[in-house]
C-alpha cells in the first residue's frame, strides 16, 4: 500500500467508524442528559456537595455554578502544583513556579491544556493523576453541560430554567466519560501505552551509555486527554512519544476518541429539539469543514516542493516515521479542528500553508466538530447568525427551531463571535509590539510571526497545541496566554448560557411553508460559507504577514 | 396627494434613480454629517471619524493619493446620508400636501344644553366638543357624526375624489378633520385632543418625525456593529505586525502604503472603511423609511414600523368574506327550470320580471340572461302598456304586467304565496330546487307567471351566488406557499360559508361570526405563537383589531376602529392586506439581501488591498493581486471608490425593495443567495478592476 493509499484508508475508516457510532452513542448521551433517575453513587455526591438534584437553575444561576466550580478548580490545581514537593509520588520535583502554575491551572480547567512545562521533568505522578487528569474529566464535562443547557434553551419554552449544572456535571462524568475512559485506557494499554507508578528505570544501553526510561500512569491520562478533547500530554512530546502513542492503530484510536463525542453531540441536539434532521444538519456542517480541512492539509503536506521533501516524496520533517506524513497531517488537522491540541508531529515544521491550515482550523472557533460541548455550542452560535441573515432573505423575522432570533439573541451571538478574534488579534498585536515579548521569538520574519499568532490562536480558542519556536515559559507569555485561555473559555460560556436563557423564555413559533428549513443542504452550505468567510475576513490581514507571506511564492 | 399610479409612473420615468431627487436631497445629506445625529448609525459614524482622520493626515502630508482617498471617504458618508435623505424626502412631500389640508379653519361650536353656536379656531376644540358643519365647510376636527347625513369630500386624505356618505349612527359615522362637507348639514362630536388629529398623526408618520428603530432593525444593527468591531480589531492589530514585518524586510522601499512606521494612516483607514459593512450600514435606515413609504404609496398608513415588520411575519390572515373575497353583492349564476318549461321561457320571464328591479341582484339577472341565454336587454319603454312592479322590501318581489300576462320574480316564500293566491299549485320540484340552492349557500329567487285569468305557475328558480373575485384563488394559493393560512370570516351559515370557502380556496372559515368569535379565534391562533392580521371597520371590530398583530382599519370605518388598528387603509380596500404582507416581507428581504451583498463584497476588497499593502515586503503576496490592478495606490483608491459608488448604485434598490416573488422559503433563499451572495462576491472584482483601469491615468496614482 502506498503512503497516499494508507492515508486515505486511515481517514475513510475513521469516517465510517464515526458514522457508525453517531446514532447509538448520541442516543446514549441523550438518555443520560434527559433522564430523571439518579444512581446511588450520584445521590451520594449530591448529598456530599449539598445539591438538590431535582431543582433546576435559571441561566444566571447555571452560569454562576460553572464559574464557581471552575474558579475553585483553578485554585486547587494551582495549590496542588505549588506544594507538590511535599506530596507522595512527587518524584523529587520542585514546586512549579507561580506564573507557570497559574498558566497550567488555567490551561487544564479551561480545557485548553496549553503546556508551558514538560510533564516528565516538572510534574509528579500525583499532580498528573489527581490534579491534571481530574481536570481533564471535569473541564470536558463542563463543556458538554453548557452545550446541553443551550440545547435545552431551544427545546424548552416559556421557562426560565435551563437545567441543573451539578447534575449535568456529575452525570456526564460518571455515565459518559468514565465508562468510555476505562474501555479506552484498556485498549491503549493493550497497544503498548505504559501504565505504572514507576519513577523511571535506569538502564545501560547497548552502547554502554546510561538512560532513564520514564514510567507513569500514562494510559489513564492519555485516554481522557483525547476523549475530553483536552490534549495535555503526559510527556512533553505528547502523542509523538512512543509511550503515549506507540503504533499506527493507537494513533487511529486516539483520533477516534477525540472525534466521537463532538461528532455525536449533534445527535443529542437533534433528539432534544425533537427533529433528528436538525442534528444531522449540524453534524453535516461540521463534517464538511473537517473533511475539507483534512484533505487540504494532506494535499499541502504531500505535495510540498523543495529539495529534501521532493527527494523523500513529502514534507517529513517533524513527523514520526511510524506514522508517516499523511497520518501526521490528519492528526494535525483533527487536533486543531477539535480544540484538543495533542500532537503527534511538529506543526512548526509543516509547510507554511499546511501550518496555516492548522491555524485556520482553530480560527474557525473550534466548531468542526470542536471541543466536547464547546464545538456544538460554537456551531449553534454560527447557525444562529446564519439563520438571522438567511431568515431575513426569506422575508420573515428570523427564527431557528421555532425560536425568534431578535435583538437579545443576536446580542449574545455577536458578542460570542467577537470574543475569540479580539483575544487572538489583540494578544498577537501586543506580543509583536512589545520588545520584551519579541525577545522570546527564536525565528525571525514571517515564520516567527506565525508562531506568535499560533500561540494566541491556540490559547484563545482553548486548543492548547503549540507551533513552538518561542519560549513561552516567560512571565509575559504565561500571564497573557493564561488570560486568553480564561477569557476565551468563560466569556463565551456566559454568553451561550445567556442565549440559552433568552431562548428558553420564548414561546415557539409554529412552522409553516414560509419557515426556513434549517436542515436542508442549502442552509448547511450557507453556514459553511458564513463560517469560512467570516473567519477569513477576520484573520486574513494577520495571516498575510505570517504563513501566507511565507507560503505564497 | 399623489396616487400610487402616478408614483409608479414617475419611478419608471426616472429610470434607476432620478438625479433631480438626489440633488434636492443633497443639502439634507450634508446636514446629516453632524456627528450628534450620525452616531446613531455606528457604521457610518466610524467612516466619518476615519474621514476626519485622513483629512488631518492629508493636510499634514499632502499627496494626490491622500486627498483623493479623503475625498472619497467623505463622499461615502455623504452618499449614505443621501440615501436616508432621499427616502425621507418622499415622505416630506407627502406631509406638505397634508399640511395644506390642515388650514386654520373656524369651527362652529355648539355650547350648553340649548346649543348656542359660537365661533372658535379649530385648534381650540377639545375632546367631546360638539360642532356643526354645513355644505362647503371644512370639518374642523376628527369626530363622529351624531346628527344628520352628508356627502363628504375626503380627497385631502385619500386622494380619492368621489365623495363619500357620512351619517350618524352605524359604521359610517366617523369624519376626519380637514375633509370637506359637500352637501347637507351634520353635527359632529369631536373625538380628538388638540394637536392629535388624524392628519397630525399622518404628517408625523410620513415625515418619519418620531421614527423609531424596529426590533429587527435593532437586531441587525447589533450584528453590524459587532462585525464593525471585529474589522476594527483586525485593522488596528495589523499595525504592530506590519511594523515588525517591515522591520525584518527592511530592504523594501517606503511607499505611500507602508513605511517604517507601519501601514500609513490613510491606507489603514481605507482598509477599515472597505471592510466594515458600509453598504448595508448606509442603506439600512433608508430601507426602513422606504418600506413605510411604499405603504403610503398604496394609501396605507402604518402607525409604526413595528407593524410593517410584523406584517411580514403574519401566519394567519383573517379576511372578511364580503368585499374582500366575494364581490359585495350576489349575482345570478344559474337558471333552473321546472318540468315542462324550456330554459328560453324561464330566461325570458326572469329578464322581464327584473327589468324594473334596480337592485344589483336584479341587474345581474338581466346581464346573465343576456350573456348566457342571448336575450337582448329590453328597455321598459319598449313594452307598451306594461305595468311595472318594482322590488320593495315589503313584497320582496318585482315583476311586470303586460298584455294580460303577469310575471313575478322574488324571494321563494313570497313568490310561492303569490302563485297560491292566484290559484296555482307550485309543484314539489320547485321546493326541492329552492332547498338545494339554499343548502349550497346560494339565494334562490323563484320566477312565476300567470297568463290571463288562468292559474299562476312557477317557471323555475334563479340561483343567486356569491361571486368570488377574480384571481382570489391564485392569491390564496400563493399565500399558502408563503406559509400563510387564510381564514374567511362571514356571517353566513356554515353551509354557505363552506361552499364559498371551497370555491375561493381559503384554508378555513369562521361562519356566523360574532365579534366575540373573531376575538376568540385571534387569541387561539396567537396562543400557538402565530401572528394574526385582519381588517375591520366597525366599532365592534375594534377589540379584535387591537388584539391582532396587524390590524388594518378601513378609513370608512368608525374612529374606534381606526384607533384600535395599527394601520389605516385610506382606500378602504380589504384586499390590500395581502399587499401589506408582501411589503412587510419585502422590507426584511431587502435588509437581508443587502447585508449579504455587503459582506460578500469584502472578499474582492481583500484581494485588492492586501497585496497593495504588503507585496512590497513579501513579493509573493502579489499573487493575490488576481485583478492585476495597476499599482498599490490605484488598487486601494479603486476599492474605496467602489465602496462609495456601490452605495449610490443601490439607493434605488433600497427605496424600491428587492424584487419579491412569493414562493417557498427555500426557493426565495436560493434566488437571493445567488443574486446577492454570489453576485456580491463577483461584482466588486469587476467594479474595482474597471475603476482601476480609469484612475490609473490620474497623475500621482499609478
Amino acid at each position: 500500500m502506498s503512503s497516499a493509499e494508507a492515508g486515505v484508508t486511515f481517514i475513510a475508516s475513521l469516517l465510517i467508524a464515526l458514522v457508525l457510532v453517531y446514532k447509538p452513542f448520541g442516543d446514549y448521551m441523550y438518555r443520560t442528559v434527559t433522564s430523571d433517575r439518579h444512581s446511588r453513587a450520584e445521590r451520594l455526591v449530591y448529598r456530599a456537595v449539598g445539591v438538590n438534584p431535582g431543582g433546576e437553575q435559571s441561566w444566571g444561576v447555571y452560569a454562576r455554578s460553572v464559574l464557581a466550580f471552575s474558579a475553585i478548580s483553578i485554585l486547587l490545581l494551582y495549590l496542588f502544583q505549588r506544594v507538590q514537593n511535599h506530596l507522595w509520588l512527587s518524584l523529587g520535583f520542585d514546586p512549579v513556579a507561580p506564573d507557570q502554575a497559574w498558566n497550567t491551572a488555567v490551561s487544564f480547567v479551561t480545557n485548553t491544556n496549553w503546556q508551558s512545562y514538560s510533564g516528565e521533568s516538572t510534574m509528579g505522578h500525583l499532580v498528573q493523576m489527581a490534579g491534571l487528569a481530574v481536570q481533564n474529566f471535569t473541564s470536558a464535562a463542563v463543556g458538554i453541560a453548557v452545550a446541553v443547557a443551550l440545547v435545552r434553551g431551544f427545546a424548552r419554552s416559556k421557562t426560565t430554567e435551563v437545567g441543573n449544572f451539578w447534575v449535568d456535571l456529575v452525570r456526564i462524568c460518571v455515565r459518559i466519560l468514565l465508562p468510555v475512559a476505562v474501555i479506552g485506557a484498556t485498549l491503549l494499554i493493550a497497544g503498548g501505552v505504559v501504565q505504572n507508578l514507576s519513577g523511571g528505570t535506569d538502564v545501560t544501553t547497548l552502547a554502554g551509555a546510561g538512560q532513564s526510561i520514564t514510567g507513569g500512569p500514562v494510559a489513564s491520562q492519555e485516554v481522557i486527554k483525547e476523549l475530553g478533547t483536552n490534549g495535555g500530554g503526559f510527556y512533553n512530546a505528547n502523542s509523538a512519544h512512543p509511550f503515549e502513542n506507540p503504533t499506527g492503530w493507537t494513533n487511529w484510536l486516539q483520533l477516534f476518541l477525540i472525534l466521537f463525542i463532538p461528532f455525536s453531540l449533534p445527535r443529542v441536539f437533534g433528539r432534544m429539539v425533537g427533529d433528528k434532521r436538525q442534528g444531522l444538519a449540524i453534524a453535516g456542517i461540521m463534517a464538511i469543514l473537517a473533511i475539507g480541512s483534512v484533505i487540504a492539509i494532506n494535499a499541502l503536506q504531500l505535495a510540498h516542493g523543495g529539495t529534501v521533501p521532493t527527494a523523500v516524496g513529502a514534507a517529513t520533517e517533524g513527523t514520526e516515521t511510524r506514522f508517516g506524513v499523511s497520518q501526521s497531517a490528519t492528526f494535525g488537522a483533527i487536533t486543531t479542528l477539535t480544540s484538543t491540541g495533542a500532537v503527534n508531529s511538529f506543526h512548526d515544521s509543516y509547510t507554511s500553508l499546511g501550518g496555516m491550515i492548522t491555524m485556520l482550523n482553530m480560527m474557525l472557533g473550534e466548531v468542526a466538530p470542536g471541543g466536547v460541548g464547546s464545538g456544538l455550542y460554537g456551531m449553534l452560535i454560527l447557525a444562529v447568525i446564519t439563520v438571522f441573515v438567511a431568515g431575513l432573505m426569506v422575508g420573515r423575522t428570523p427564527e431557528y427551531l421555532g425560536k425568534k432570533i431578535g435583538s437579545r439573541e443576536i446580542k449574545f451571538a455577536s458578542l460570542y463571535l467577537l470574543t475569540t478574534p479580539a483575544l487572538v488579534l489583540v494578544g498577537t498585536a501586543i506580543a509583536m509590539g512589545s520588545a520584551t515579548a519579541r525577545s522570546s521569538m527564536a525565528n525571525p520574519g514571517a515564520h516567527g510571526l506565525s508562531e506568535v499568532l499560533y500561540a494566541f490562536t491556540s490559547a484563545s480558542n482553548n486548543n492548547g497545541s503549540a507551533f513552538a519556536g518561542i519560549s513561552v515559559n516567560t512571565t509575559f507569555y504565561n500571564t497573557a496566554l493564561g488570560l486568553c485561555m480564561l477569557l476565551g473559555r468563560f466569556l463565551p460560556i456566559i454568553l451561550v448560557l445567556g442565549l440559552a436563557g433568552s431562548l428558553a423564555r420564548q414561546a415557539p413559533v409554529p412552522q409553516s411553508a414560509g419557515t426556513l428549513r434549517t436542515y436542508q443542504p442549502l442552509f448547511i452550505g450557507m453556514v459553511v460559507a458564513v463560517t469560512v468567510v467570516v473567519v477569513l475576513l477576520t484573520y486574513l490581514p494577520a495571516l498575510a504577514l505570517g504563513p501566507l507571506a511565507e507560503g505564497v511564492r | 396627494m399623489t396616487t400610487p399610479n402616478a408614483l409608479s409612473q414617475r419611478r419608471v420615468a426616472g429610470g434607476l434613480l432620478d438625479p433631480g431627487q438626489l440633488w434636492k436631497s443633497t443639502p439634507d445629506a450634508l446636514r446629516k454629517l453632524n456627528p450628534g445625529t450620525l452616531w446613531r448609525n455606528p457604521v457610518m459614524f466610524i467612516v466619518e471619524i476615519g474621514s476626519v482622520f485622513t483629512t488631518v493626515l492629508a493636510v499634514l502630508h499632502p499627496s494626490v493619493f491622500a486627498w483623493l482617498i479623503t475625498a472619497w471617504l467623505w463622499l461615502t458618508v455623504v452618499f449614505a446620508n443621501l440615501a436616508e435623505a432621499v427616502a425621507e424626502g418622499r415622505g416630506k412631500a407627502q406631509a406638505e400636501t397634508l399640511r395644506r389640508a390642515k388650514t386654520d379653519t373656524l369651527a362652529r361650536r355648539l355650547v350648553g344644553t340649548d346649543r348656542v353656536e359660537e365661533q372658535v379656531p379649530a385648534a381650540a376644540l377639545q375632546l367631546g366638543d360638539i360642532v356643526v358643519v354645513e355644505a362647503g365647510q371644512v370639518i374642523p376636527g376628527d369626530g363622529d357624526v351624531i346628527e344628520g347625513i352628508a356627502s363628504v369630500d375626503e380627497s385631502a386624505i385619500t386622494g380619492e375624489s368621489a365623495p363619500v356618505i357620512r351619517e350618524s349612527g352605524g359604521d359610517r359615522s366617523a369624519v376626519t378633520g380637514g375633509t370637506k362637507v359637500l352637501s347637507d348639514r351634520i353635527v359632529v362630536k369631536i373625538t380628538q385632543r388638540p394637536g392629535e388629529s388624524f392628519i397630525d398623526r399622518m404628517i408625523a408618520l410620513v415625515e418619519g418625525a418620531n421614527r423609531q428603530k424596529t426590533p429587527n432593525e435593532i437586531a441587525l444593527n447589533i450584528l453590524l456593529a459587532s462585525l464593525t468591531i471585529i474589522f476594527l480589531l483586525a485593522v488596528a492589530t495589523l499595525q504592530p505586525l506590519a511594523i515588525y514585518s517591515k522591520g525584518v524586510q527592511a530592504f523594501a522601499p517606503d511607499s505611500l502604503a507602508l513605511n517604517g512606521d507601519g501601514v500609513t494612516g490613510i491606507v489603514l483607514v481605507s482598509l477599515l472603511v472597505c471592510l466594515i459593512p458600509t453598504t448595508i450600514g448606509a442603506l439600512l435606515s433608508a430601507i426602513g423609511i422606504a418600506g413605510m413609504d411604499r405603504l403610503v404609496q398604496r394609501n396605507v398608513l402604518a402607525m409604526s414600523g413595528r407593524a410593517v415588520e410584523a406584517a411580514g411575519d403574519v401566519n394567519t390572515l383573517l379576511l372578511d368574506k364580503t368585499g374582500t373575497i366575494t364581490l359585495g353583492n350576489r349575482q345570478a349564476g344559474e337558471f333552473l327550470t321546472v318540468d315542462g318549461v324550456t330554459p328560453a321561457e324561464l330566461a325570458d320571464a326572469a329578464q322581464l320580471s327584473s327589468l324594473a328591479d334596480e337592485t344589483p341582484e336584479g341587474r345581474s339577472i338581466v346581464v346573465y340572461a343576456k350573456t348566457v341565454h342571448g336575450l337582448r336587454e329590453r328597455t321598459p319603454g319598449e313594452l307598451g302598456g306594461a305595468t311595472w312592479v318594482p322590488f320593495t322590501a315589503q313584497t320582496r318581489m318585482s315583476g311586470v304586467d303586460v298584455g294580460g300576462r303577469q310575471v313575478r320574480k322574488g324571494a321563494a316564500i313570497a313568490v310561492m304565496k303569490w302563485v297560491r293566491d292566484h290559484g296555482g299549485h307550485p309543484t314539489s320540484d320547485v321546493g326541492e330546487i329552492v332547498d338545494a340552492i339554499s343548502a349550497a349557500g346560494g339565494t334562490p329567487l323563484v320566477v312565476a307567471e300567470r297568463v290571463g285569468t288562468g292559474p299562476a305557475r312557477a317557471l323555475g328558480v334563479i340561483h343567486l351566488k356569491d361571486v368570488v373575485k377574480q384571481g382570489m384563488r391564485e392569491r390564496f394559493d400563493e399565500m399558502r406557499r408563503m406559509g400563510i393560512r387564510t381564514v374567511m370570516i362571514t356571517g353566513d351559515n356554515p353551509l354557505t360559508a363552506a361552499a364559498i370557502a371551497k370555491e375561493a380556496g381559503v384554508d378555513d372559515f369562521l361562519a356566523e361570526a360574532t365579534p366575540e368569535d373573531k376575538m376568540a379565534l385571534i387569541k387561539r391562533e396567537q396562543e400557538g405563537g402565530k401572528l394574526v392580521a385582519m381588517t375591520g371597520d366597525g366599532t365592534n371590530d375594534a377589540p379584535a383589531l387591537a388584539q391582532a398583530d396587524v390590524g388594518v382599519a378601513m378609513n370608512t370605518g368608525t374612529s374606534a376602529a381606526k384607533e384600535a388598528g395599527n394601520m389605516v387603509d385610506l382606500d378602504s380596500d380589504p384586499t390590500k392586506l395581502i399587499e401589506i404582507v408582501e411589503i412587510g416581507k419585502q422590507l426584511l428581504i431587502t435588509r437581508g439581501a443587502l447585508t449579504t451583498f455587503s459582506i460578500a463584497n469584502d472578499i474582492a476588497k481583500y484581494f485588492a488591498i492586501i497585496p497593495a499593502m504588503f507585496a512590497a515586503i513579501y513579493p509573493g503576496l502579489d499573487k493575490l493581486n488576481i485583478m492585476r490592478l495597476d499599482s498599490p495606490t490605484s488598487a486601494i483608491l479603486s476599492a474605496v471608490i467602489f465602496n462609495a459608488i456601490v452605495i449610490v448604485a443601490l439607493i434605488p434598490l433600497a427605496l424600491r425593495g428587492v424584487q419579491y416573488r412569493p414562493g417557498s422559503a427555500a426557493s426565495m433563499l436560493r434566488r437571493n443567495l445567488l443574486v446577492y451572495g454570489a453576485g456580491g462576491v463577483i461584482v466588486p472584482f469587476i467594479g474595482i478592476k474597471l475603476i482601476d483601469l480609469i484612475i490609473q491615468f490620474i497623475p500621482g496614482i499609478s
